[in-house]
């Protein structure tokens, strides 16, 4: 039995140390690059994960909402541990815990003694539906098998199931949050829409962004405003509940009769028009007021479009308060701009957080130079140009769509870099290349509480700024030579 | 080894069968009936498993289960250091299992250690026509790519079985054409209830891909042993190896932890297989037994009173030499364990531990909470067979609870009961026992601590257990107001 790859039995051997080395020094080179960017089949170290993920993040997002994935048991166990990691919080999910007979006979008795089971335990006051791969590839019918379920009085007829086809053999986690958001808002507000009524609200929504400290922040702006507001996926609370010796499973999220009413608010304004463009779409068509769609605020110039948008819809004007923090972070610019300026950074993640990456290190006169994106369009390729070729700060960058992060290594390897902003995913090739990295995306598994550091709005320049020009001045003064260490930096 | 039976004061068979009927109330009848079977008082003077297990998870309750899939990338085969492994079929599963196991590895990334994540990215294109093509021009690339690498194993997901790729023509397709061991596992996670089964697939695939294509180029001498089920997690097997080896034994490989493709291929050369984590690869120790021979015994390497109790079984099945040198070690380093009993157990004794992990922990860290003068209350394993069960009965307090792929409602509800000082599980159960206000330790990861295994890890359990029950913040959980 044994060798039955018809391969020849060989010794035990050491591979020589100076195999070693020289295999380690050509994989730094040109010629491995090119080797590297040959690769047509191969993915090595990608940037993001599967579509279930961002719809569990999503379903996170609402009052008493139990995440359900129908599909295989251990897919759920990667998602929340996934979460749990990153907010280092407790992440309630199920699943239906498919095995191979539903891969013969379909999924709907899982489902069905699954929802029976969730709806009984764990009491949610909604049950969130998407699928991992199984229930996709053997065309599982969502719509059929929950209506069964309500037929069947499994659940109660009015209680609310929204469900999401999350394939993860396409897109990545930001279409699956959309995917999930969408039917999300779909199911709680059918039937809702009342002529005439308006609730004088703004729905906010945030886009895939697992920051809770930027939810906060945009609760915080609106309030400055004294603006009504409809958080829609609010996650801060669920992903950040204080510790007083109680476990809540549901610690907080947008509350579902607001969500269900946000169909007649006043306006709503989507936030990563890449991570929530199903949901603007549908929501466009369908919710009353206005809307816009735009990008997420990172710096100085998107903070300030969504403040003019907010101001513009409501015809409020930007309040004094957001003018002096404006100011503020200016002048927090100006006064760190020199411990930035030139400086050239690497840059990987989903697309809206690229876009402001990009918008605010071209604001500093810091260089975007490698800017990747492993789940991308043709499109975001096309957006993140047209950011670098207006900044001259953006000339020389370049844009890598659907290359993954042992690409991006071949790139600061061969073309350094000063910096790295992405998750924590980079480390590794930040090491190789003697380089920070800046922890700005998700997941964040090996810091604490980045989560909960806002960086978007004036706030998060702030906050980014702090953190990359003060790791800059360590740098220097953990590298410099005795008698240049100095005092003052 | 039986030890006396244990009580534990105010826990009778009775009262834990209880709470156990308390929480079943919270079923509709069917989860219910599924569930009752696998919650039960322990029989301590038994020494046979009180609860069923590996059956299906109820759909809908939560569990902690993995897949086959996570049980072979991330126990069996990703420990192996010097091969490629490749997660094919969607992007999300080799993600997620990225990195997040913490089995520790020599070597130099990308160059001779691959503790990466390589997949092929099932698009739907590749769902649609079939992903084999694409599986060999990977193969190609990641030969090229990766030169120094031993060998490549492709660990297929779901979608891969269920349009019927056939990886294994692949795979032996491009062997031959590379000359490099690629060795298929049809590890999709669909398959069987639990992690369990991807640690049995493994293992057929190294007995059918692995074992007896190297030999060792020096002769085989008496003491040649392997150390297998050792993972290497936080470090394990940096404590558990050089021990063996100042016992006197030549630790020839280690399965998988820190693993070497060509020495685990030449293990068949041992005289002696020793196994740590018993439920991920008893099955290739008793496959060797049976095609070479090669004895084995089952050791626990936690706390000082396991750690001599182990060594002197193994002992026995040596010489007078070998006995000489366990003696000495274990003289040598029993005063240093005093030391750390010493230390630890005045802030400990007494205090009550809860466990729910898998493999092997739920039984053989039991001893090592004694050491320190703490108790068990409750134990269970999210992927365990009887036979773990059986092995669990005599480690565990008479009549203390034993829950087989508890869900986190019956976890909670035990804890509202028996109010343990800690519990010690995985990292979906850490943020809801410490919202509980009950110190938690993970131990599937050791917490990003380690090692926990051999007598250069037990300081450190002593210190992080401590640490997490001693800890002055959970006194702030209360607000003066």
């Amino acid at each position: 039995m044994a060798n039955n790859l018809g391969l020849a039995v060989k010794p035990v051997t050491e591979t020589p140390e100076a195999e070693v080395r020289r295999v380690a020094a050509w994989i730094n080179t040109e010629e491995y690059k090119e080797k590297n960017f040959a690769r047509t089949a191969l993915t090595i170290n990608p940037a993001h994960a599967c579509q279930p993920l961002g719809a569990e993040l999503a379903a996170h997002g609402f009052e008493g909402t139990l995440p359900f994935v129908h599909g295989s048991q251990g897919c759920a166990s990667y998602y929340r541990s996934t979460l749990n990691r990153h907010f280092r919080e407790p992440a309630p999910a199920v699943s239906d815990a498919m095995t191979e007979d539903g891969a013969v006979f379909g999924g709907q008795s899982n489902l069905h003694e699954g929802l029976e089971n969730a709806y009984a335990l764990y009491k949610p006051k909604m049950i969130a539906v998407f699928t991992s791969c199984m229930p996709e590839i053997i065309g599982d019918d969502l719509t059929a098998f929950i209506r069964n379920a309500k037929q069947k009085e499994l659940i109660p007829k009015e209680f609310p199931v929204p469900y999401a086809n999350t394939p993860s053999f396409n897109g990545s986690h930001v279409h699956g949050y959309d995917a999930m958001l969408v039917s999300i808002l779909q199911t709680l507000t059918e039937g809702k829409q009342v002529e005439g009524r308006c609730t004088g609200k703004l729905n906010l929504i945030a886009g895939f962004d697992a920051n809770t400290g930027n939810y906060r922040e945009y609760k915080r702006i609106l309030e400055a405003f004294g603006i009504p507001f409809t958080l829609l996926g609010d996650i801060s609370d669920v992903f950040d509940s204080p510790n007083d010796g109680v476990y809540r499973p549901y610690p907080g999220g947008t509350r579902l009769d607001d969500a269900a009413d946000s169909i007649n608010g006043k306006a709503t304004v989507a936030l990563g028009t890449y991570s929530t463009s199903k949901t603007f779409a549908w929501i466009r068509d369908n919710f009353a007021g206005k809307h816009a769609a735009l990008p997420m605020p990172f710096g100085i110039a998107k903070t300030d479009a969504l403040l003019m948008q907010i101001s513009e819809l409501f015809g409020k004007p930007v309040p004094e308060s957001l003018k002096a923090e404006r100011g503020r972070a200016v002048d927090l610019m100006t006064d760190a701009h020199q411990y930035m300026h030139g400086k050239k950074f690497a840059l990987y993640g989903d697309p809206d957080y690229l876009l402001g990456y990009v918008s605010f290190l071209l604001e500093m006169g810091a260089r975007p130079h490698h800017i990747l994106c492993s789940k991308g369009s043709k499109k975001l390729e096309k957006e993140l140009n047209a950011l670098l070729a207006a900044s001259p700060y953006g000339q020389g960058g370049t844009v890598y769509i659907n290359k993954d992060l042992w690409h991006l290594r071949s790139l600061v390897m061969t073309d350094p870099v000063d910096a790295v902003i992405g998750d924590t995913h980079g480390k590794f090739l930040a090491r190789d290349a003697k380089i920070p990295l800046f922890r700005f995306g998700f997941p964040v598994f090996d810091r604490v509480n980045l989560h909960r550091v806002p960086l978007i709005g004036y706030q998060g320049v702030l906050n980014i700024v702090s953190t990359i020009c003060n790791q800059f001045i360590d740098i220097v003064d953990e590298t410099c030579e005795e008698r240049h260490f100095e005092m003052m930096r | 080894m039986s030890k006396e039976i244990t009580k534990v004061e105010g826990i009778t068979k009775e009262s834990t069968q209880q709470m156990i009927d308390k929480v079943l109330e919270s079923y509709p009848e069917k989860g219910r009936k599924k569930r009752a079977p696998h919650l039960a008082p322990n029989d301590q003077a038994s020494g046979c498993a009180c609860v069923k297990s590996n059956k299906k998870t109820v759909p809908g309750v939560m569990s902690a289960r993995g897949c086959a899939y996570a049980g072979a990338k991330g126990v069996v085969w990703g420990p192996i250091r010097d091969m490629v492994h490749v997660s094919h079929g969607p992007v999300g599963c080799g993600w997620y299992s990225w990195g997040t196991r913490r089995n520790l590895m020599s070597g130099i990334n990308g160059v001779t250690n691959f503790a990466m994540q390589f997949t092929s990215d099932f698009q739907e294109k590749d769902v649609v026509y079939g992903g084999d093509k694409k599986l060999s021009v990977l193969l190609r690339e990641a030969k090229e790519l990766f030169p120094l690498a031993k060998g490549i194993s492709v660990l297929s997901e779901c979608p891969v079985g269920l349009i019927g790729d056939d990886i294994n023509a692949v795979a032996k397709a491009s062997a031959a054409e590379l000359d490099l061991p690629i060795i298929p596992c049809n590890c999709e996670g669909f398959r069987g209830v639990s992690q369990s089964l991807g640690h049995h697939i493994s293992n057929d695939t190294i007995r059918d891909y692995i074992i007896e294509t190297r030999e060792f180029p020096e002769p085989v001498g008496p003491y040649d042993i392997a150390l297998i089920g050792e993972y290497n997690i936080g470090g394990d097997a940096w404590s558990t190896k050089p021990l063996l080896e100042e016992c006197g034994f030549n630790v020839k490989s280690v399965w998988t932890g820190d693993g070497e493709m060509e020495k685990i291929a030449a293990t068949h050369q041992v005289k002696l297989n020793v196994i740590h984590c018993y439920r991920s690869m008893n099955y290739m120790c008793k496959v060797m037994e049976e095609k070479y021979g090669i004895p084995w015994i089952e050791l626990n390497f936690f706390g000082p009173s396991k750690i001599r109790e182990s060594l002197r079984k193994l002992a026995e099945l040596f010489d007078d030499s070998i006995k000489e040198k366990v003696e000495a070690v274990i003289a040598k380093y029993d005063a240093q364990m005093q030391a750390v009993i010493d230390e630890y157990r005045p802030r400990l004794e007494g205090k009550k531990v809860m466990l729910y992990v898998g493999g092997l922990r739920p039984r053989h860290t039991i001893n090592a909470y004694e050491d320190l003068g703490m108790i068990c209350v409750g134990s269970g394993y999210e992927f365990a067979h009887s036979d773990d069960y059986d092995r669990t009965a005599p480690e565990m307090p008479d009549a203390t609870v034993v829950y087989d792929d508890a869900s986190e409602l019956e976890l909670e509800q035990f804890a509202h009961v028996l109010k343990p000082d800690l519990v010690a599980s995985g990292i979906k159960e850490k943020y809801l026992f410490q919202k509980m206000a009950i110190p938690f330790r993970q131990m599937h990861s050791w917490d990003y601590s380690g090692p926990y295994h051999g007598y250069l890890g037990f300081p450190i359990f002593a210190r992080d257990i401590d640490m997490a029950i001693n800890s002055p913040t959970w006194n702030l959980v209360q607000a003066p107001f």
